[in-house]
């Protein structure tokens, strides 16, 4: 399959506006849950995971504890893999606790089909039996295949299926942003 | 090259990339493996035949143990409980296993080739558990991860393979995949069952006086005494005696050699044969890492190999 040469469109955060999206979720996260007693944030691989280490910051900053942080790898879970790479890369799941009894807030980048979500479902609760789940995610672009949706969402962006919202991190991108992207333009396109 | 759902024979096809991915996803199967349900539904819906012309009690166990925690099914065929008794070829049973509906066979066999001979049927992947004098990947790739495991590291190291290299398919497969992390290599024994020749085919120095061949060593591999394999009676092997005193590993020889040193040994053990007893009590002894890597990285070829293919359908 050739790659389709991708257009930025629009830039839907910037540093700034992402910043302040994951500092009121962690308010909305601690304001729910009435503190950080028995709070798990779970961050789905990959960018999950940076996501999930700095609400758990932010919560810190003003509730002066952090809640522990989960990396989930959901590879060995997904429905989907055909239309993934032909080698899916198996990453490592790190607990930093039993789940079980905990509430949990699953946090990824971008909620989309739902398949992701459900799969880190099916992964957190084999580990498991928590008191509750939650979820929180960046970016809500619609288009949802389950019947799946978040409890904190950074920002709600309607989208075409053929756009591409691209999530970019300093930890692994090195820089803060999300773009929308959409094919056409680049070269390499007819 | 594991790609398109493809048969794994030997370690020939994998360059180094490629048995470090397969060693990094073992890692994350050796996790799966810890947590209080050992099971993910990666595999499901899928049969993997396993394929049994030879005893076996690792191998084959870890082969169920790793379907089971990948969720696939297995069905295993043993040669002695089978219509293989009764005098069904090789290639009719491969048949047989592709009606079934089988996405993959784990086969061993005593025969050397029998696996590529399988695979070139064309009718499902075959992963060699095993085949005659020939090869044995998993066991490498499992030696390979125990000995990651513990040293961190696989290039620079000093390994030394002791016993019957003439025999061992184990010490042909671990030996190159030892040469092919970057390890330095040193093989052992009696030049009866150590022909000169095998240092150059695989990448080693040969050594036929032990004490020298241990000295320094990081990791020193010791080979069962293949009983079943010396048809011609002595076959090559000098007295049990003679092999004790010359090649058999004691803590003592260890101790003084090469302190600290990591023992590896693929199992079966014959005690007092080409080890002393009270070796496998040493620190360094890593047998039983071995067994437990065994379905961590069964689990990462398994997987690999059949998320391989469904690539392209």
């Amino acid at each position: 399959m050739a790659a389709l040469a991708l257009r930025e469109k629009a830039i839907l955060l910037d540093e700034e506006a992402l910043g302040r999206a994951l500092r009121r979720m962690a308010h909305e996260i601690v304001e729910r849950h009435a503190g950080t007693r028995g709070l798990l944030l779970v961050g789905i691989r990959r960018r999950g995971v940076p996501l999930a280490r700095r609400m758990a910051r932010e919560i810190e900053a003003f509730e002066a504890v952090a809640p522990p942080i989960g990396e989930l790898d959901i590879t060995l879970y997904r429905d989907d893999l055909t239309t993934k790479h032909e080698h899916p890369q198996v990453g490592r799941t790190h607990m930093p606790e039993n789940p079980a009894g905990k509430s949990i807030v699953l946090v990824d980048d971008v909620l989309y089909t739902g398949r992701t979500v459900r799969a880190a479902l099916d992964a957190l609760v084999d580990l498991g039996r928590p008191a509750q789940i939650q979820l929180a995610v960046l970016i809500d672009r619609g288009h949802r295949e389950l019947p799946i949706r978040a409890d904190y969402v950074g920002k709600n962006v309607p989208t075409a299926k053929r756009e591409v919202v691209e999530v970019r991190l300093h930890e692994i991108d090195g820089r803060d942003e999300v773009a929308l992207l959409e094919p056409g333009g680049g070269p390499g396109t007819r | 090259m594991l790609a398109g759902g493809g048969s794994v024979c030997d370690l020939d096809a994998l360059d180094a990339p490629d048995i470090g991915a397969v060693l990094d996803t073992s890692e994350s199967m050796a996790e799966v493996l810890c947590r209080p349900i050992p099971r993910v539904p990666a595999l499901r819906g899928r049969t993997v035949m396993l394929l049994f012309y030879e005893a076996s009690t690792r191998t084959r166990h870890s082969f169920e143990l790793a379907c089971k925690a990948l969720g696939a099914d297995s069905l295993t065929l043993s040669a002695a409980t089978s219509s293989v008794a009764k005098g069904e070829s090789l290639r009719d049973t491969m048949r047989t296993a592709a009606a079934m509906g089988a996405d993959l066979v784990v086969l061993r066999h005593p025969a050397s080739g029998a696996a590529h001979y399988a695979a070139a049927l064309g009718l499902v992947p075959v992963l060699n558990a095993g085949d005659g004098t020939h090869a044995h990947p998993t066991q490498a790739l499992l030696d390979l991860f125990a000995v990651r495991r513990r040293t961190g590291r696989l290039e620079g190291l000093r390994v030394c393979i002791v016993g019957d290299i003439l025999h061992s398919r184990v010490a042909r497969s671990s030996a190159a995949a030892f040469v092919k992390m970057g390890a330095a290599l040193t093989l052992c024994g009696p030049p009866t069952l150590l022909p000169r020749a095998a240092g150059p085919a695989l990448g080693a120095a040969v050594e036929y006086d032990l004490g020298a061949a241990l000295r320094g060593a990081d990791v020193v591999m010791v080979l069962r005494l293949q009983h079943e394999r010396h048809d011609d009676g002595a076959g090559g092997l000098p007295s049990l005696g003679e092999y004790r005193r010359g090649w058999g590993i004691d803590a003592g020889r260890l101790l003084r050699h090469c302190p600290g040193a990591l023992l590896l040994h693929p199992g079966p053990v014959n005690r007092g044969a080409e080890l002393s007893d009270e070796v496998l009590d040493l620190p360094g002894a890593v047998v039983q890492d071995q067994v437990a890597a065994g379905v961590a990285v069964r689990m990462a070829l398994l997987y690999r190999i059949l998320e391989g293919g469904r690539g392209a359908e």
